[in-house]
């Protein structure tokens, strides 16, 4: 059997089940990016401006999750949810369920992508002159408001190189997923090699479809910050 | 949730310590050193090289570590046995480990991401400096290791110390392919104790700990190292 073979669409080809992998992958990746996002957000504001113990734990959380490696957390974040789940509904006297999947692997890349994002968008978020922000607040903008029409759009060209790499981040960490047992691309393509003990093929078909994905967001996120550095004087 | 069974382990998790911090010093090391010539290439080319090295490092970073890992290990690892001057050589007995394949993945993974920095680093030295030094009458390679790499070494210096944490954080996931470091010494712990949490909370704290550690080395390493 050749590549070919191998990689056609239809059984015993594997091309169909590597397709899908590649479209759970940037699924679990999209979901996970835009959850740690919504975490970083909330995280910077946070940090920027909450209370003394709100800092402290946003610190802990941060610290922690940034000096302990990506796989340890996924299956220490993995057990503990699934666990800590069905003990919750043990409690109140209902019987264990599997947990999704899907959920369980964006939940956890989620909250470490979420470390990231907090620290990506605080920074950011400083970088932005403190005059405009007190320009929006002089005009009587609502917080919200003034998050919409100044803070966003101030911070954005800070936040895309740093959101840029969190997303290629994002894409390759999803590989470790396939540890807690997750079909997504690496888990199907480990499931392909093993059965057909053609591991280099399928290994090195993974590794271009990653690539793949890695150069295509490349692509996208420079016309991202090119759009959003758009009116801002050329530096060098 | 019994911490005290982990005091029954102490040998295993020495020992998964042990073989965490030879893989990171070791690909840290090697890896380094193939960065410099993929740092160099790129700036002073020829062309072709210059094409290669940049395809590496752009292929390195962007494929996951794991599927880099597989590929050296399911891929190679199964084409080495079909060879038989391999099977027969000296170096069989470590080509059989999973440990040669993770500190070969981890070295040119960091070649890959220190490489891509290196090119930064040997760009960004003056021009001035370098022309001085030809004028001089150094050779290219005296310029090389007289003024162009301690500089560009110098740039790379405040980065150095969080790529090195990177590198660690990516040391687990040799436990994939049986290599007994220090998460596979919890994994271990985990499947006699059948208790999930004091093995992997334990170490969790000694990779927060090492992180510290480097931090504090690297800090260390940049305050002893001129400025001018």
């Amino acid at each position: 059997m050749g590549w070919t073979d191998l990689l056609a669409w239809n059984p015993p080809g594997w091309g169909s089940p590597i397709f899908r992998g590649v479209i759970t992958t940037l699924q679990i990746s999209f979901c996970a990016y835009a959850l740690g996002l919504l975490i970083g957000l909330l995280g910077a504001r946070g940090k920027l401006s909450g209370g003394k113990l709100t800092k402290r734990l946003l610190e802990g959380y941060t610290t922690i999750v940034r000096s302990v490696p990506e796989l340890l957390l996924i299956v220490i974040l993995f057990y503990t949810g699934t666990q800590g789940f069905n003990s919750l509904l043990a409690a109140f006297g209902l019987g264990p369920v599997r947990i999704n999947g899907f959920v369980a692997a964006v939940a956890v890349l989620g909250v470490v992508q979420g470390a990231y994002s907090t620290e990506v968008l605080r920074g950011a978020i400083k970088a932005i002159p403190v005059g405009q922000i007190e320009a929006a607040r002089a005009y009587g903008m609502s917080p919200f408001l003034m998050f919409r029409r100044i803070t966003l759009p101030a911070m954005l060209p800070y936040a895309i190189p740093g959101l840029s790499n969190l997303w290629l981040t994002a894409t390759k960490g999803s590989a470790l997923i396939s540890v807690v047992g997750y079909v997504e691309l690496t888990k199907i393509t480990q499931q392909a090699a093993g059965g057909t003990k053609w591991y280099f093929t399928f290994y090195t078909t993974a590794a271009v479809l990653y690539l793949v994905i890695s150069l295509i967001s490349l692509q996208g996120f420079g016309m991202l910050d090119r759009y959003v550095r758009r009116g801002q004087p050329k530096v060098g | 949730m019994d911490f005290t069974v982990l005091i029954d382990f102490l040998p295993l998790i020495l020992k998964g310590l042990w073989y965490t911090i030879v893989l990171l010093i070791l690909s840290c090391i090697f890896g380094f050193i193939l960065a410099i010539p993929i740092g160099l290439v790129q700036v002073t080319g020829p062309k072709p090289l210059a094409w290669l090295a940049g395809a590496f490092c752009t292929v390195i970073r962007g494929t996951p570590l794991l599927i880099q890992l597989y590929i050296l290990y399911y891929g190679l690892g199964s084409l080495f046995p079909q060879i038989p001057w391999i099977r027969h050589s000296f170096m069989w007995p470590v080509l059989r480990e999973g440990f040669f394949y993770a500190a070969l993945a981890f070295t040119l993974s960091f070649a890959g991401y220190e490489g891509a920095v290196m090119k930064g680093a040997f760009a960004s030295v003056p021009k001035g400096e370098l022309e001085a030094a030809r004028a001089f009458g150094m050779s290219p390679f005296t310029v090389l290791r007289r003024i162009w790499l301690p500089r560009a070494f110098r740039i790379v210096l405040p980065t150095l110390g969080g790529e090195t944490i990177l590198q660690l954080k990516a040391t687990p996931i040799a436990a994939l392919v049986t290599v007994v470091e220090l998460y596979g010494a919890a994994g271990q712990i985990f499947r006699s104790t059948l208790d999930f949490f004091p093995p992997m909370l334990m170490v969790a704290v000694i990779y927060f700990a090492l992180t510290f550690l480097i931090t504090r080395l690297f800090n260390f390493v940049e305050r002893q190292v001129p400025q001018r």
